[in-house]
């Protein structure tokens, strides 16, 4: 699950352009809430364990607790400012380092974050450690053999896809309906185990990066929108003189 | 000499014609740099698409012929193409970003050691460096992004990147290659592709579109955005989240996802313009957005803007409208 800024936030850019200044609000990374929603959902079928995981620096921590509040069991923090520069290709790298150990089944991530969107990471990670995957997926069920799968395609396209286990999924927005945290959750978090991997311990696992950001810029407008300016009763006259006789639809 | 590959999009056995923005982006972009361009098509009988893409003005096309590729899965297709790239040693790859491109390419890329820069809208030549440029933090910047190390390269371009309608043609010779893909290999069990039950309503014949994202805050605030619907004539539509959370149900969705529509007006509330919306709206004849954020990325394609709080400019556009009905 990773830290994102929020939807709202309004974001500047480092000195170096490279970069946003770090002063702003952030959330969960949208399609990661619903991933670790079907997790708790499978969990509750199937029994098991959910344990949440991100790299980040130390406000990322944030994330985890809220997982925990809602019922994860464990959590695992990559925690170094360092991971948020890495490119996705290093990001899989140290995920695989850091659950080296681990016997997972299932690894969920979102199909893509809102600050990089590569949509890379989840398949990335699956083919470093030898699993299948799926992307986009809208429902899993589990079967004899392993999992059933539905993947969304383009235009309101679904395909079913069997596959063995142990499997990475991409998870899409909308596969189920998110659960708030209780306060009881909330309180039991703070118990909960939360194992720290610091950027020393995965470094060794990790390659320099392939592709960089050289810099970053607030994109030049092609198109030339007609404004339309003033108080809200003066816009609105405004519009409507516009739909009446430019657009035509009055 | 350096040289480019396109792999064109081939699914049940039907060219995906996205792929044409791609081959048009590659076409300038190895005018520009003076290299070879060649392109490729991968499947169980590709030879059909092989001949349509050697319309185009490119240097050859290979037809990737591998039994283990009629039904698409992630291990077959990175297998094929890994074998393929190996052998011929491209400068760079370009592909669509469509689901099934996300869906291979990563497990390609990480399979040869490479970097993938993903859904990118543009490429410069930065000095002597080939930058791809792609949208960052949900498009409200644009980042130039370049590759370290070693070749092959590869990138993949959104949708709309390019104009596929300005392909240059041409007559390409053809080269059939075999590939063996070990069908044992193959981990995924792709069944049926299906649409859900039929949809209620179709987005697609509206003449007037009143479309409302996540700027609209609670459920209960969709009202207004039906009250004024009503004024207007409209169908309700609305962005992904305003569906996924149930408020509106899924047949209202428009974009990739969703429904493409093409009405003579649609007015964006509250929606922030990301490119999966986009390609479902943007070929609506006039676009007006209402967003109170004046750097919201759905101004880049509105017509006509409004920077506000739709909650204050709704309520008198609604009664704007009935006076003018009524007069
Ligand atoms: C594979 C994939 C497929 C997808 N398919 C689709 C799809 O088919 N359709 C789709 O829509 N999305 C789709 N998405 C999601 C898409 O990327 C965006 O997340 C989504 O479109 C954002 O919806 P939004 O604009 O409503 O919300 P946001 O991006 O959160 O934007 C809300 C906007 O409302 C504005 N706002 C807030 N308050 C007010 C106010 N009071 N007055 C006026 N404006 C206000 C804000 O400034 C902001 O611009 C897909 C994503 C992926 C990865
Ligand atoms: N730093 C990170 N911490 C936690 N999860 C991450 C991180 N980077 C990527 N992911 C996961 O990988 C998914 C895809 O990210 P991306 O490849 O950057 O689009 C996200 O939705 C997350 O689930």
């Amino acid at each position: 699950m990773k830290q994102v800024p929020q939807k709202d936030a309004p974001l500047k850019l480092n000195e170096s352009a490279t970069w946003i200044r770090d002063d702003v609000s952030y959330e969960v990374n949208e399609p990661d809430a619903y991933a670790l929603e079907e997790a708790l959902r499978q969990k509750e079928k199937h029994g098991g364990e959910v344990v949440v995981i991100t790299a980040g620096p130390a406000r990322a921590q944030t994330v985890l607790r809220e997982g925990l509040a809602k019922g994860a069991d464990r959590a695992i923090h990559l925690e170094d400012n360092g991971f948020v520069g890495l490119d996705a290709f290093n990001t899989a790298k140290a995920f695989a380092a850091a659950i080296k150990d681990e016997q997972f089944d299932l690894i969920f991530t979102g199909l893509q974050s809102d600050d990089y969107g590569y949509a890379q990471t989840g398949v990335i990670l699956a083919q470093i450690l030898g699993w299948p995957h799926a992307t986009i997926i809208m429902h899993i069920d589990k079967t004899d053999a392993g999992i059933k799968v539905k993947r969304e395609l383009e235009a309101g396209f679904f395909q079913n896809v069997d596959m063995p286990l142990p499997a990475v999924l991409t998870i899409q927005s909308g596969i189920n309906k998110l659960r708030y945290a209780t306060l009881i959750g909330i309180k039991q978090a703070k118990n909960k185990p939360l194992r720290k991997v610091t950027m020393d311990e995965v470094k060794s696992s990790l390659g320099d990066n392939m592709q960089k950001i050289e810099k970053l810029y607030i994109p030049q407008k092609t198109k030339k929108t007609e404004m339309l300016e003033g108080p809200p009763a003066e816009v609105a006259k405004k519009l409507v003189e516009k739909l009446k006789n430019e657009v035509r639809v009055l | 000499m350096s040289n480019v590959l396109v792999v064109v999009e081939q699914r049940e056995g039907k060219l995906n014609r996205v792929s044409f923005e791609t081959l048009r982006g590659a076409q300038q972009l190895a005018a520009e740099m003076g290299w070879t361009l060649e392109a490729a098509v991968l499947g169980a009988n590709p030879a059909d698409i092989a001949a349509e893409i050697a319309k185009t003005k490119v240097a050859k096309v290979y037809a990737l012929s591998c039994a283990a590729c009629e039904h698409y899965t992630p291990d077959a297709y990175a297998a094929a193409l890994k074998q393929f790239i190996e052998s011929k040693k491209p400068t760079l790859v370009l592909m669509p970003h469509t689901y099934q491109v996300r869906d291979f390419a990563p497990k390609l890329t990480t399979a040869l050691n490479r970097t993938l820069i993903s859904d990118a809208v543009g490429y410069r030549q930065d000095g002597n460096k080939l930058v791809f440029v792609r949208q960052m933090f949900q498009g409200k910047f644009a980042a130039d992004v370049s590759f370290a190390g070693e070749a092959p390269y590869f990138a993949t371009f959104q949708a709309g990147a390019f104009r596929g309608d300005q392909v240059e043609t041409g007559s390409a010779p053809v080269e059939a290659v075999t590939l063996n893909v070990d069908a044992s290999s193959i981990r995924n069990k792709p069944l049926e592709i299906f649409k859900e039950a039929k949809q209620a309503v179709d987005l697609t014949q509206a003449e007037v579109i009143v479309s409302v994202g996540r700027g609209i805050k609670e459920q209960k605030n969709i009202e207004i955005v039906q009250k004024l619907a009503e004024a207007l004539g409209a169908e309700v539509a609305a962005s992904r989240p305003i569906c996924d959370s149930g408020w509106l149900p899924m047949d209202r969705q428009v974009g990739s996802s969703g429904q493409t529509v093409a009405p003579k007006l649609y007015l964006a509330l509250g929606i922030s313009g990301a490119i999966q919306h986009i390609v479902g709206m943007k070929g609506s004849r006039s676009i007006i957005a209402i967003n109170k954020d004046a750097e919201a990325p759905i101004f880049e394609i509105a017509d006509i803007g409004i920077v506000g709080n739709l909650f204050e400019i709704v309520p008198p556009l609604i009664e704007e409208i009935k006076k003018a009905k009524g007069a």
